[in-house]
């Protein structure tokens, strides 16, 4: 057992008299200056001196480096440096899980945008003409582009020599990592079937899309270390490959988190960090780099499109019999986090059912396409959408109500997943698909604003060819890293009084992307400490590592690692008090006792110390970390193995109106229920859901990036890579669920990624029922709609 | 060249900037006023939105040369601007907001920069005097938890007290017309209704 | 760079006269995205904000002389009435921010295919007013995109205004875009009766290298209109007749794949326009209502 095992769970008068604790909506610390523009986002810093950094990228997606000539680009007045491969001062390569990205291509690019050399300048236009003449030569290669070509007899292996954990296990070389599942005995159930159903489908690249493009500035040190103000998910870990790529120790590379505009999994891998750090410690000056939306979507990693092949048995009375399916992820050109990606894939594959007999294959593939890694959703999403139409599919057959048919196969507490492991907290997976199905419709069609029909603004239909649909889904999501990764965060809280006043410091270093991690960090410090008085210290890397800001899993981890640390600080409280005054009341021999508005009290209420005069001048300072309970691997042919900490579960119905003559669509309510175990703060939690419900709404109907004619970026914009608008999102009624989790702090449960893997094969199904078309393929495009 | 205009009711100037810059640029990087966003910089997500003669546009496309001369709001005078309005408002509830009606329609010009005259004057009167830390559309977005990220707030407040300013009692078609050039991808644009539907309820319940 | 401030259209003229290859810069809305992604570095910008008369317009007789600058937003609250389907047009242009500040001069000076005001020139009839220190000259609206992203202006020419034929008739604009709004066109079509002539007249936008008519569609419809003395008996048209004119629509087009459509959804997607916006202005004309062809009640028919 580690040592931040799961504690007890608290009492829940602890902190019941200071405003602002668990359970409210309490407004984010962060507002004002967010309202006020005040906040500085990583694009906003400035320092005397700085310089900008640019970055020359390939414009193939498969080439050898011939040459590179820097000469005239560095020679340009205002130009100080310029770097490529040859001037890496150490390690050469990165990478989250597998080192294989190269910080500057090493004489080889494997796809398009891939950084080949970086400009530092004293203006950001002197440094684009300076990146506009450095001369490469390439010299193109075959490529890899999918499945087919990867596998091929003479393909060309995209890593040679690969070394990695997963290489053993993988059937190709260009294949990343494949994980099968088997249980129970597909062939015979297949016998014994009296519907089966088996379809292909597939799922386009979608991005992460933030608003805040990637950037930073890096300082160099006096003591020949740098200072790197970042924006990313997840500070440590940044930490941990730059410092072997800078040739630094770690204690000389020193992060801290600056105003982060959004992430979704795009911050996850390293984009601009080392550029910016490298080109600093070569210039003796600070530099920032800032990507403008162009060279964002090379910048960071995408979600892995998806080719899935099903198919599902069931029993003329609805009950399912067995699940195959193949599932095969484009992870790109480098690793990132694709073996994670493909577990998740694979362990969510046949969604919250109980199926006895699967037979499972998830893979990704090294190719030329985009590196593709972590994207809110994160491998479950590209599941969802296929079994979801699956179980559609299957019900059509079987004459059921699609709600009815994944009613009687949802799973429940005690179920076992494909892999084996029991489901061991609440799986309200009938309940939350029975209060979205029971919300009353929202009103007929045929209004005569053209904001509120298909085509919006442009005016396409004022009201000829729409057709209503309703389409429902639902889908399970794992919360924290699983697989048996030592998944911890750690927190430092100081208890001091400051003008009589106690008042918590609370430090982690949790990344705060937006999404109220820094909001409810607040409120459990003040419930567990009974202080009105928090203060969050910048997230930096000078305090532990709380891990990454991805896997709905920082309320409950750094929430977690503040509540444990909280609870060691509130005992010391009491251990003071008891050697101080344990003589003057017996009340100090209690067990229990509780901190509420800065005083001592008793389980039966009565104050019988004060906090400032207990700890008078010296401060309680406490880091400690905190672990969930440990997962276990997946066995690498069986796929069995208590792999996930942790399930949270969403339902969606999606009401759209398509125009079915010109294959337009509007979404006219996406109502969501899921279980939040827990809603620490309500508000937030709402949020969360409806953020993530537009989301996979983007990648129902417009959101994909279009890779072709050379494995190259043809919409790397935002006038043709679409995310949703006001105008294309409709109401998103909400029901919050909260049925504890007794394994998690306080029985939350993770909200963030669940709302966006069921939103798009609702959508989908909608459009279907409003089309009566197959539609295989997200995003759904007019083309399809219209066989065009 | 240089530039110079005014921003938030007073006068700024930025030298050697280069020609090919935005406002922007000029505003972030040459002003300290980091406030207006660069998200896309090419005119599809609002996220640099500001008044410009007090039109709301994307500074991202504006040449800083452009400016000159100008008037610019930006979010971080949006308080004091949104003070200014409301108390020229108190003073005079007969005065018209938009004095383009008085143009003679056939040979209109864009008269917006006579209107805006009064304003810049009130803008620049109301320094004297300590105005509210927030806009009602600030208070709004924080209260009703319209801000994650924040990276689309700043050009959406300036587009929503825009809406607000000629439309004070707003249905939802018109403000999801109004926000439709900003880009939101954490809050599924919920939120921000719920914000500007409640800025809306107490601005009119304060006059 | 330079950036040049013409303080008035003769001094716009001869900055353009001296430097040709000067580029033309107003609301901004396509050439600042150009430069803020390095897609082009001009040696000058030229400004035309200074210039107050491309900010304004004026009504005839016949026609409205609208000036190259006029913001998208004044189109749609001013000019509805006499421009119906140029405000139709304009209110799918982009964002609010972006109607603020784009406009028609400058749609025709960068002259891409999936210019929204293209469409709606065509089918209302329009000259380009263009000049230079040489003296100026009117070009039809037809005549002036010579190609993708080029038109008829000389080197020295800059856009000074557009005459647009004043509605005589209902008018109508229709775009197809993958999203409700800030989009660009996959496809766009225009129409507008012109009871007064008898005619009825098309463009359609993003289908074909450049704006075009779609003239036989025209031919046949007028002919057809004529022949069964549908202007005089307020008859409907007969299905067979919006069927044939709109794939005669669909057959004007030449489009292309890419990531907005494929040419073969345009091809489609241009015939229900077609279809559905010559139902909407005819049954407009029919009731003798107004020249948005809004026949539903209500609503923010563009405009």
């Amino acid at each position: 057992m580690g040592p931040g095992r799961t504690p007890t769970p608290t009492k829940p008068r602890q902190g019941a008299a200071t405003r602002g604790t668990i359970g409210e909506s309490t407004p984010r610390p962060d507002g004002i200056l967010k309202a006020t523009g005040e906040f500085a986002y990583s694009s906003d810093l400035w320092h005397e001196d700085m310089l900008w950094g640019c970055t020359l990228r390939s414009p193939y997606a498969h080439a050898e480096i011939r040459s590179i000539d820097v000469g005239e680009a560095l020679a340009m007045p205002g130009v100080h440096t310029v770097m490529t491969y040859a001037d890496l001062p150490a390690e050469t390569h990165y990478g989250l899980e597998v080192r294989d990205q190269p910080v500057l291509a090493a004489g080889r690019v494997r796809y398009h945008g891939e950084a080949v050399a970086i400009v530092a300048a004293d203006h950001p236009e002197t440094a684009r003409r300076a990146a506009a003449r450095i001369k490469v030569e390439y010299a193109e290669l075959p490529l890899v582009t999918d499945e087919a070509t990867a596998t091929a007899p003479g393909a060309p292996v995209l890593h040679p020599g690969r070394t990695d954990r997963h290489a053993a296990h993988a059937p190709h070389p260009n294949i990343v990592h494949r994980q099968p599942i088997k249980r129970g005995d597909v062939a015979a159930a297949r016998a014994r079937a009296d519907v089966v159903v088996r379809r292909d489908y597939e799922v386009g690249m979608q991005d992460q899309a933030f608003l805040g493009p990637e950037s930073g500035l890096a300082v160099p040190a006096e003591d020949g270390g740098v200072d790197l103000y970042i924006a990313t998910q997840w500070l440590h870990v940044d930490r941990d490959q730059l410092a072997p790529v800078l040739g630094l120790p770690a204690d000389k590379v020193r992060l801290t988190l600056s105003g982060v505009g959004g992430a979704f999994g795009a911050r996850e891998d390293l984009s601009m960090q080392a550029h910016a750090c490298l080109l600093a410690l070569r210039t003796g000056r600070p530099v920032k780099i800032v990507y403008n939306r162009y060279e964002s979507f090379f910048g960071h990693v995408h979600r892995h499109p998806a080719k899935l092949a099903y198919e599902h048995g069931a029993t003329r009375d609805g009950r399912l019999l067995y699940v195959q399916c193949r599932i095969v992820l484009d992870g790109g050109a480098y690793a990132s986090s694709s073996p994670a990606v493909v577990g998740n894939a694979a362990s969510l594959s046949i969604g919250p059912y109980t199926v006895d007999n699967v037979d499972i294959e998830a893979l990704a593939l090294y190719s030329n396409n985009p590196p593709c890694g972590a994207m809110r959703g994160f491998g479950a999403v590209q599941a969802c959408f296929a079994y979801e139409a699956q179980m559609d599919a299957v019900a059509a057959e079987l004459g059921l109500d699609p709600v009815e048919f994944r009613q009687r196969n949802a799973m429940e507490q005690g179920a076992v997943m494909p892999t084996g492991q029991r489901v061991d907290s609440p799986a309200p997976v009938a309940e939350l698909l029975r209060r979205v199905k029971a919300r009353p419709m929202p009103r007929p069609g045929g209004s005569a604003d053209v904001r509120e029909l298909p085509g919006g603004l442009s005016n396409t239909s004022h009201g000829e060819g729409v057709v209503r649909g309703v389409g429902y889904a639902v889908g399970i999501k794992n919360v924290g890293f699983s697989e048996g990764f030592d998944d911890y965060s750690t927190a430092r809280v100081r208890l001091e009084v400051l003008g009589g006043e106690p008042v918590a410091l609370v430090h982690t270093a949790m990344a705060e992307v937006g999404q109220g991690g820094v909001t409810v960090h607040t409120q459990i410090a003040r419930t567990e400490l009974g202080v009105a008085q928090v203060v969050l210290h910048p997230a930096d890397t000078q305090v532990g590592s709380a891990g990454s800001t991805s896997a709905s899993r920082q309320t409950y981890m750094t929430g977690g690692a503040i509540k444990h640390t909280c609870e060691a600080v509130r005992e010391e409280v009491f251990r003071r008090g008891r050697e101080r005054f344990g003589a003057d009341h017996p009340g100090w021999a209690d067990a229990e006792l509780l901190l509420a508005g800065g005083k001592v009290v008793t389980e039966a209420g009565e104050v019988i110390g004060d906090l400032a005069e207990i700890l008078g001048g010296d401060a309680i300072d406490i880091e400690k970390e905190f672990r969930h309970r440990p997962t276990q691997p997946f066995h690498p042919e069986t796929g069995q193995g208590f792999g996930h900490v942790q399930y949270s579960f969403c339902a969606h119905r999606a009401v759209v109106d398509v125009d079915t003559e010109l294959g337009l669509v509007k979404v006219v309510e996406l109502a969501a229920a899921q279980d939040v175990g827990k809603a620490l703060n309500p508000l937030s939690v709402v949020g969360q859901i409806q953020g993530g419900t537009t989301q996979g709404l983007g990648l129902a109907v417009m959101e994909e990036i279009v890779v072709s004619d050379g494995a190259r970026v043809r919409n790397p914009s935002f006038t043709d890579y679409l995310i949703p608008t006001i105008l294309d999102t409709p109401s998103i009624p909400v029901e919050v669920l909260e049925l504890a989790d007794d394994h998690a702090p306080y029985g939350l449960r993770g909200v963030g990624e669940a709302p966006t893997l069921s939103s798009t094969p609702a959508v989908v199904a909608a459009i279907r029922a409003a089309t009566g078309l197959r539609l295989g393929r997200v995003p759904v495009r007019p083309e399809h709609l219209t066989d065009t | 060249m240089r530039v110079t205009f005014t921003v938030n009711g007073r006068p700024q100037q930025a030298d050697d900037v280069w020609e090919g810059e935005s406002l922007l640029y000029v505003l972030r990087e040459r002003l300290g006023l980091p406030g207006s966003k660069n998200a896309c910089e090419q005119g599809e997500c609002g996220s640099c939105t500001v008044r410009l003669d007090g039109v709301p546009v994307c500074a991202c496309l504006v040449a800083a040369g452009q400016a000159e001369g100008r008037e610019v709001v930006t979010v971080e005078g949006l308080a004091q601007y949104a003070d200014a309005r409301s108390r020229r408002t108190t003073q005079d509830t007969t005065a018209t907001q938009d004095t383009t009606d008085t143009t003679d329609a056939t040979t209109a010009a864009d008269t917006t920069t006579a209107t805006d005259a009064t304003t810049a004057t009130d803008t620049t009167a109301a320094a004297t005097r300590q105005p509210p830390p927030l806009a009602p559309v600030q208070q709004a977005f924080i209260d009703t938890g319209a801000i994650q990220c924040g990276f689309c707030t700043p050009g959406l407040l300036i587009a929503a007290d825009e809406l607000l300013e000629r439309t004070p009692d707003p249905s939802d078609a018109d403000i999801r017309e109004a926000l439709s050039g900003n880009l939101c991808r954490c809050t599924g644009y919920e939120k921000i209704l719920d914000a500007v539907r409640l800025a809306a309820a107490r601005t009119t319940e304060a006059r | 760079m330079e950036f040049l401030r013409p303080a008035s259209w003769e001094e716009a003229l001869a900055a353009k006269a001296e430097h040709p290859a000067a580029v033309p810069i107003a609301g901004g809305t396509d050439v600042m995205v150009e430069i803020n992604f390095d897609r082009r570095r001009p040696d000058h910008l030229l400004d035309l904000t200074r210039i107050a008369e491309l900010y304004e317009w004026q009504t005839g007789d016949q026609t409205v002389r609208l000036g190259a600058s006029v913001p998208y937003t004044r189109i749609i609250e001013r000019l509805a009435a006499e421009l119906p389907g140029l405000a139709i047009a304009a209110h799918t242009v982009g964002s609010p921010q972006i109607r603020n500040r784009g406009s028609v001069g400058g749609n025709l000076g960068a002259a891409s295919p999936a210019g929204d005001a293209h469409p709606a020139l065509l089918a209302a009839g329009a000259e380009v007013e263009v000049a230079s220190v040489r003296g100026s000259r009117r070009i039809p609206v037809e005549e002036f995109y010579t190609g993708v992203k080029r038109n008829a202006l000389a080197d020295d020419e800059l856009i000074r205004a557009i005459h647009i034929r004043k509605a005589a008739g209902p008018q109508q604009f229709s775009k197809v875009g993958t999203r409700n709004a800030m989009v660009i066109a996959v496809c766009a079509f225009a129409i507008a009766l012109h009871p007064d002539t008898r005619t009825v007249r098309t463009g359609i936008g993003s289908a074909a290298p450049t704006p075009v008519r779609a003239r036989a569609a025209e031919d046949f419809l007028n002919a057809a209109l004529a022949e069964g003395g549908f202007w005089d008996g307020g008859r409907t048209i007969t299905p067979s007749i919006a069927r044939r004119f709109a794939e005669l629509c669909a057959a004007a087009c030449d489009p292309i794949d890419d990531v907005r459509g494929s040419a073969a959804y345009r091809r489609h997607a241009v015939s229900i326009m077609a279809r559905r916006t010559l139902g909407w202005t005819w049954e407009a004309f029919r009731a003798g209502g107004d020249t948005t062809g809004d026949t539903t009640e209500g609503g923010a028919r563009c405009a």
